[in-house]
């Protein structure tokens, strides 16, 4: 059976096969499909997050002097915003179930957890979408400093990281009121994980003027200024040996300029292709891809579709088949791909389905939708991901949700050709064929080791 | 094309991960060693020490922190007249009484200056100093405990919950499973998953272990602190078998704003955890110790959002019917000018893992050589603090 360049992208860079398509090509078809993965019809703004929000706190202050009615239109309300998270996961795997080749889908994965965020409470929900939406799906085939740029000033990372909190010491508003002050949560991050990488040469004091160039960006509901002087450190501030700032009053361009030098700089490079190739290809990845990625970061000033072509092309991609096991997120989304589920048959699950089947089931394999630990996002590593209590909730999706999901189930050998076509064990060919019935014979094809890692 | 190299050389891969290991094959039941057990609750996200055990006797406290940590004053319980327990360690109030509650301030790991979360609580699992790069820290320091202690088994040590333990990782075997996890196979189905995970080891034996799990859950637990609480309980089942160690985690102590309702949270679920640990246990409860530790303090001065930022050392809590508590242990290092460590954070006095590596010694009999040279490469253990009874 046949397992070439598309059956091994299609598996290690996307969701993997789909019954009802073929795999990319090569290369250029891979590239080619990211900008498929922009933002789509059902794609939420920042403006929709805010008049949402708004809205909450309207029914707030009418329940507080209403009655009865009022307090139910309130907890309607905000139950309708917090299913935001439970219809969002819906249509995310239903992109990735009908993506071309997914590689544009799991950039978004890969990004969205480079730049993780996490939205607490109803009011935010629409904001966390709006998030993806506006800061990353346009920014896959750009460069990087554009995406680094959208993403830490986004109103859901400043919310997040409480940039929008943030006042200059000396600022206008920490004078009139000096409760106020500065947060350098956003400015560590920023170095520490989304750009240089914690092993790079920086200090504390790089942290702590980082955060106060940082001041003035801020975020609230009730209007759309994002970025206000009067909270904004005067004088010019010093990053990394360079100065920005001080002889005009402060502004977004020199946050913008500092953040180009910073996604610009060397350790940068070397971070983030690192990171790219443990998400894609291995844990340890082997030095020469990563030179390479680092190479084309370097010669393109951080052009990702350059950088992931180098990716793409080079021999580890190959060399390191089944070195990685899907993470939760790409289990489901591989799962279903492969059942042939469509999209539209997603998008149309209701809240308890999507409860039931997606949601549920992801936190019990590690992975809560919209939950991670910190900012620092998901594990990599394989071993983080199969361990007896998150590998039984593997098998027991496998076993339990696809006959809920299909009437009938696909016969479990035609499962595994178009899953796993050439890349199929012996192991796995024999044991199917002998499953006691469909339903058991689809969980061993999707419980296996073969479909697992990638 | 996929080559058939290509295909070995995985295979190959993943076979030499398959290091033969005594205790990979040991599955006799004999006695696990001793009585006493240890839990280790990892604390993410950096407690505020300074928060939860507030020294309001440091006339200092109070200039530097406005809104947070304003001692009996704002309903927190006086201890001993110098410090005082956050409001929200109501339900532990009766431990510190009984003498079942302690804490050691001023504590922290090697972990110096960049204040990273991430990197500060590698070091916390790894046991290491900074001196031992990322790349050469094998597994966590539980794990090496494990291979000094005699007649240990798989069943000695759980990590419990759905998290990653890196503080369990290593060469030696240890169980873990997660309250609410559950497996149901028909015979045939097992059998034929255990052929299709054969030659996979790491699949091989999560899925052997949760097989012989599948049934062992102790299920959710509702409400905000359910899931705390579901990890005490569990911990609690498999420690009143076989098992000796236990870890877990509890995330959620970032509080860079609004510190007072970030840290509410946090120590509902904290207690909770506590508290399912002593209903569970039973009898069991006098024989065990609770160390609850997270990677870093935070700065000793409020910041400018209600809150505080990454900081250096911290508190250290412990709690069991086998710890002397009702005190609170280490040297106060003072929070006046020049008293700071980088003159924001408090001043780190003891290393950390003195105080769990001295645990191991008096629990399981672990020579200090051993605790200084394998288990904490590095560590001076200093005198023992006598936090057990």
């Amino acid at each position: 059976m046949e397992f070439g360049f598309p059956e091994l992208a299609a598996i290690r860079l996307g969701f993997g096969l789909s019954p009802h398509m073929e795999p990319p090509a090569d290369a250029d078809a891979i590239l080619a499909s990211v900008a498929v993965a922009g933002p789509g019809p059902e794609a939420t703004s920042t403006q929709d997050a805010r008049d949402s929000a708004q809205k909450l706190a309207e029914l707030g202050k009418a329940r507080v002097e209403g009655g009865e009615a009022e307090a139910r239109a309130r907890v309607e309300f905000a139950r309708q915003l917090r299913d935001s998270r439970w219809f969002g996961l819906a249509h995310r795997i239903a992109r990735a179930v009908d993506a071309p080749s997914g590689f544009g889908e799991r950039l978004v994965q890969f990004w969205s957890d480079h730049f993780t965020v996490r939205a607490d409470g109803a009011g935010a929900q629409r904001l966390a979408l709006a998030f993806v939406d506006e800061a990353i799906r346009p920014h896959l085939n750009g460069r990087f400093e554009d995406l680094l740029f959208a993403a830490d000033t986004h109103p859901m990372m400043l919310l997040y990281l409480d940039q929008h909190v943030s006042v200059g010491p000396n600022s206008r508003m920490a004078r009139q009121n000096e409760a106020r002050g500065l947060n350098e949560n956003l400015a560590r991050e920023i170095l520490e994980l989304h750009t240089l990488g914690v092993g790079a040469d920086y200090s504390q004091a790089d942290v702590r003027q980082l955060a106060k160039l940082l001041t003035g960006l801020t975020y609230n509901t009730r209007n759309d200024v994002t970025f206000r002087p009067g909270m904004a450190e005067p004088g010019a501030e010093t990053v990394l040996g360079q100065s920005y700032g001080g002889d005009h009053q402060a502004n977004i361009d020199d946050i913008r300029a500092v953040m180009v030098d910073i996604a610009r700089h060397p350790a940068t490079a070397r971070h983030v292709s690192r990171k790219l190739a443990v998400h894609f290809v291995s844990d340890d990845p082997d030095d020469g891809l990563v030179a390479a990625m680092v190479a084309a970061w370097r010669r393109s000033d951080g052009h990702l579709p350059q950088v992931c072509h180098a990716m793409i092309t080079h021999p580890a991609l190959a060399d390191g088949f089944r070195q990685k096991a899907r993470q939760p997120f790409d289990y489901l989304a591989a799962c279903l791909r492969g059942l042939g589920m469509r999209g539209d048959e997603l998008r149309a699950l209701q809240r308890p389905e999507i409860n039931r089947f997606l949601y549920l089931p992801l936190g019990q394999m590690g992975q809560k939708w919209g939950e991670p630990a910190g900012p620092n996002g998901w594990p990599e590593e394989v071993g983080a991901w199969i361990t007896p209590q998150l590998l039984a909730a593997r098998i027991s999706w496998a076993t339990r949700v696809p006959a809920h999901l299909f009437d009938p189930l696909p016969d479990p050998r035609e499962l595994m050709r178009a899953t796993l076509r050439g890349s199929r064990s012996e192991a796995l060919a024999r044991a199917v064929p002998r499953a006691e019935s469909a339903r058991e014979g689809v969980a061993l094809v999707l419980a296996s080791t073969d479909f697992n890692r990638r | 094309m996929l080559s058939r190299r290509m295909f070995l050389k995985s295979g190959a891969l993943i076979g030499c991960s398959a290091a033969a290991h005594p205790l990979l094959t040991t599955m006799s039941f004999a006695s696990a060693p001793g009585e006493n057990r240890l839990v280790v609750i990892i604390l993410r996200g950096a407690m505020d020490g300074l928060d939860v055990f507030q020294p309001y006797g440091d006339p200092m406290l109070r200039k530097l922190r406005r809104t947070i940590s304003v001692g009996p004053e704002g309903g927190a319980f006086d201890l001993d007249g110098f410090f005082a327990l956050h409001p929200a360690l109501e339900p532990l109030l009766p431990l510190w009484q009984g003498g079942e509650l302690a804490f050691a301030h001023a504590v922290s790991t090697p972990y110096r200056d960049k204040r990273s979360h991430f990197d500060g609580q590698d070091l916390l699992e790894a046991g290491t100093g900074e001196d031992v790069g990322a790349d050469h820290r094998i597994g966590g320091w539980l794990n090496r405990l494990l291979r000094a202690m005699p007649g240990a088994q798989s069943e000695t040590a759980y990590a419990v919950g759905t998290d990653e333990m890196k503080i369990l990782g290593g060469e030696a075997r240890h169980k873990s499973w997660a309250p609410e996890a559950e497996l149901r196979l028909s015979a045939q189905a097992q059998r034929l998953l255990e052929d299709v995970y054969h030659d996979d080891p790491l699949f091989r034996q999560a899925a052997q272990d949760a097989i012989e799990l599948a049934d062992q859950g102790t299920g959710r637990e509702k409400g905000p602190e359910g899931d705390a609480r579901a990890l005490g309980l569990f911990a609690a089942s498999r420690l009143n078998m076989q098992t000796r160690i236990a870890a877990f985690s509890i995330a959620g102590w970032d509080s860079h704003a609004r510190q007072e309702a970030v840290i509410t949270r946090a120590l509902a679920r904290l207690s909770a955890a506590i508290l399912a640990l002593r209903e569970g246990l039973g009898g069991n409860w006098q024989k065990t110790t609770i160390l609850a530790m997270t990677e870093f303090g935070r700065t000793v001065r409020e910041n400018g959002t209600g809150g505080t930022d990454h900081g250096t050392a911290g508190a250290l809590l412990m709690a069991g019917g086998a710890i002397r508590g009702g005190r609170a242990y280490g040297e106060w290092p003072g929070l006046g000018e020049g008293q700071l460590y980088a003159g924001r954070d408090l001043m780190p006095l003891r290393d950390i893992r003195a105080y769990a590596a001295w645990a191991m010694r008096n629990l399981y009999g672990i020579e200090s050589g051993l605790l200084e040279r394998s288990i904490f490469p590095g560590l001076d253990l200093g005198a023992d603090p006598h936090f057990l009874a």
